[in-house]
């Protein structure tokens, strides 16, 4: 398979336009009923962008497909005109959805618009949940995707490879995906900075609620493997052990349960609590005085307030994980602007990459103009050069051919060298003018 | 004189703990394990300044205080790479090269040139070998001092569910408690050797194995409260926070022994 980074060497043509366009819709412009009609699987990303390809939408296309957004990001040939409404017609006509009906729905962008929203997305700052991981992992998935079918070009690599690196540099240099945002997750990391891999510790969860399962599911997820399993009807509790691969206790075992668990969590309906001191200061006694983490996710509370007392046992309510998910919350909303910034930061890095190609493609421009001056002159010449021997002729040839080189060489390095974005791009549309080679502008 | 070699350990620790806080700040393998790489180029140069300082002295450096400072800065280092490699945690770095810089810096700095140093042939490598088992246990007892301040920072934390920025990234608690009883094994067994040695060179000196100098029962008094402190970490009513804190009441016991004993108290171990 070619990596991103030989086809860019290998694959680029420097002499095509490079406008990116994006056309898509997201959490915020359409409800999940419409999203959820536009998403693309794996298999129809790939069709997808190879049908637009095909079509000569566009020529490079990415497809980026979550729960929460479908978008198709492309490269613009010569005949760009209509591109976005042939995109959002694709939408329609590919989903079979009635013309019209994605209307106020669809967002377009081009160029650096384009490349920020990319950058934001892969960022997590354009998520439902500020700073999720997941996204980076399913915008890698649509490129490399894209990539194996030959979709991209050196346009898209690049612009993607500089997705994923900004993204990484988001969740390495700020502490935006560093705090949990779900209760149950909350729970779980509290979990493990007491205890650390999870994988060595049980876990015993009183009731058969929705919320239990759900921390249980998460406790599973990292590394948790002994879990029991306490319901005041022993069949939901059997029912909810087999589901969570655990061990069912009979509710009046609970004292002899208790005695095994490090991490408790207590999703019991009914009004008085179901876990007291008492109880638990013998299950701690029996234990060892091993660490207890009690995660109380009853309302009323199941967990006596006086257990978070005892020695070596750690007690969260829903209210107390609620409250730790509000300020993570706030804690991250605070880190986007350290995150524009690195965003930032990255576009002016892939504009000015965008300038590079383009300066190579203006100096092949004129050098190919002055190359075919020269051709010509010399031709124009020629009959006055008749007393010139054949080898006299070459040198002549051969002098004008160094002089072409000497000329193209100061402009060459200014260009090459020029670190300032616009400073290039005025240099860049400079040559352009004042070698009239505004024909076939790259 | 400062050497070369003195700023390479210097920077060696610095770059090391500055990547070690970047580290906890970023979560990033990579620059963690540069950190820990830099760490080990630190000890291994630290090693190399000391044996130079050995050879100008004659002997360990253990018979100035810079010397002896910066013995214990290396021996500090070793031990908590040591520490850090078996538990495979790097985020309590930041808090304990601060001392081995500090340490590290004041010998480098402050020292007066090395000059040989006359003793009789009474002080050989039994001798040298006793006072760097010590000061191997001292450092292990600091390491142990510090991880514990740090458990009983964050178990206070989480029991009074005042979570900031920086616990995320904090070890686990129980990790904290592994490894400050990690260092106290450590420090244990160093120490018993470092009484052992010095008996035996009391013996073969003195003709006596105890000389009743306050060292020796300062010593053995230390010893006495951080095995007190293994066997209670785990028992059902120590477990935790409560050994923690008798870890770090026991450092006091530590210090107590390397400064007042040795500056005002004892006879045989008064070497600055």
């Amino acid at each position: 398979m070619a990596t991103p980074l030989s086809k860019q060497a290998n694959g680029a043509r420097q002499d095509t336009p490079m406008r990116i366009i994006l056309v898509g819709l997201n959490h915020r412009t359409a409800p999940v009923e419409l999203r959820e009609r536009v998403a693309f699987t794996a298999e129809q990303a790939r069709w997808a962008a190879q049908e637009l390809r095909t079509r000569g939408v566009v020529e490079e296309a990415v497809v980026v497909s979550t729960c929460n957004r479908s978008e198709l990001y492309g490269v613009l040939g010569e005949n760009a005109e209509g591109a976005a409404g042939a995109l959002e017609g694709f939408f329609t006509s590919f989903h079979e959805l009635p013309a019209g009906s994605l209307n106020g729905s669809l967002y377009r962008h081009f160029d650096a618009d384009a490349v920020r929203h990319l950058f934001r997305v892969a960022a997590g700052l354009d998520s439902m949940l500020l700073g999720e991981a997941e996204i980076l992992g399913q915008v890698r998935q649509a490129y490399m995707a894209a990539l194996e079918s030959g979709d991209t070009g050196h346009v898209l690599n690049r612009l993607f490879q500089s997705a994923l690196e900004v993204g990484k540099r988001v969740r390495t240099e700020t502490e935006i995906g560093t705090r949990p945002m779900s209760a149950a997750f909350a729970a779980v990391k509290l979990a493990e900075q007491i205890f650390g891999r999870l994988r060595e510790h049980c876990g015993l969860i009183l009731g058969a609620g929705a919320m239990g399962e759900q921390l249980v599911e998460h406790l599973r997820d990292r590394g948790m493997t002994r879990i029991y399993v306490a319901n005041r009807s022993r069949e939901r509790g059997e029912d909810l052990a087999r589901r969570v691969a655990g061990q069912s206790f009979a509710w009046e075992d609970l004292p002899r349960a208790l005695e095994l668990p490090d991490i408790v969590v207590a999703s019991v309906g009914g009004s008085e609590p179901v876990l007291n001191r008492e109880l638990v200061e013998k299950a701690m006694h029996t234990r060892g005085g091993r660490a207890m983490f009690v995660i109380d996710l009853g309302v009323p509370r199941n967990v006596d307030a006086a257990v978070a007392d005892l020695y070596n046992v750690f007690l969260y309510t829903i209210d107390n994980l609620t409250e730790i998910v509000e300020q993570n919350k706030h804690a991250r909303a605070k880190e986007v602007p350290r995150a524009e910034a690195l965003i930032s930061e990255q576009l002016e890095k892939f504009q000015t990459w965008q300038a590079s190609v383009r300066s190579v493609a203006v100096l092949a421009a004129l050098r190919e103009k002055l190359q075919q001056n020269r051709e010509e002159f010399l031709q124009q010449h020629m009959d006055e050069m008749k007393h010139l021997s054949p080898e006299d002729r070459e040198r002549v040839g051969r002098l004008t051919a160094e002089l072409l080189d000497s000329i193209l060489e100061q402009p060459a390095k200014c260009l090459r060298n020029e670190k300032g974005l616009r400073r290039k791009l005025e240099e860049i549309e400079a040559v352009r003018h004042l070698f009239g080679l505004e024909k076939n502008k790259p | 004189m400062t050497s070369i070699l003195d700023y390479l350990v210097l920077a060696f620790y610095a770059v090391s703990l500055g990547l070690h806080i970047w580290y906890l700040y970023t979560d990033s393998r990579l620059v963690g394990r540069l950190g820990t790489v830099c760490l080990a180029g630190g000890v291994v140069s630290h090693y190399f300044a000391l044996l130079s300082r050995a050879r100008a002295v004659g002997s360990v450096p253990y018979q100035d205080l810079y010397g002896s400072m910066s013995l214990f800065a290396w021996l500090l280092a070793v031990t908590y790479l040591g520490i850090e490699r078996f538990h495979r945690q790097r985020a309590v770095a930041p808090f304990i090269l601060p001392f081995v810089i500090a340490f590290a810096s004041v010998s480098t700095f402050l020292a007066p040139a090395a000059e040989a140093v006359h003793r009789s042939k009474a002080y050989g490598p039994l001798f040298a070998l006793h006072v760097t088992v010590n000061i191997l246990a001292y450092a292990a007892f600091a390491l142990s001092f510090v991880v514990s301040l740090l458990y009983l920072a964050q178990n206070r934390w989480l029991r009074h569910r005042r979570l900031g920025t920086v616990i995320w990234r904090f070890p686990a608690l129980e990790v904290l408690e592994r490894m400050s009883r990690s260092s106290v094994i450590v420090g244990v067994s160093a120490l018993s050797f470092g009484i052992l040695f010095g008996f035996i060179w009391a013996r073969r000196l003195l003709g006596q194995y105890i000389t009743g100098d306050p060292k020796e029962i300062v010593s053995l008094l230390v010893l006495l409260v951080y095995a007190t402190y293994l066997w209670l970490s785990r028992k059902t009513a120590w477990r935790g926070a409560r050994a923690c804190r008798l870890c770090v009441a026991s450092f006091f016991f530590v210090i107590f022994s390397y400064t007042v004993v040795n500056f005002y108290l004892s006879s045989y171990h008064r070497f600055f």
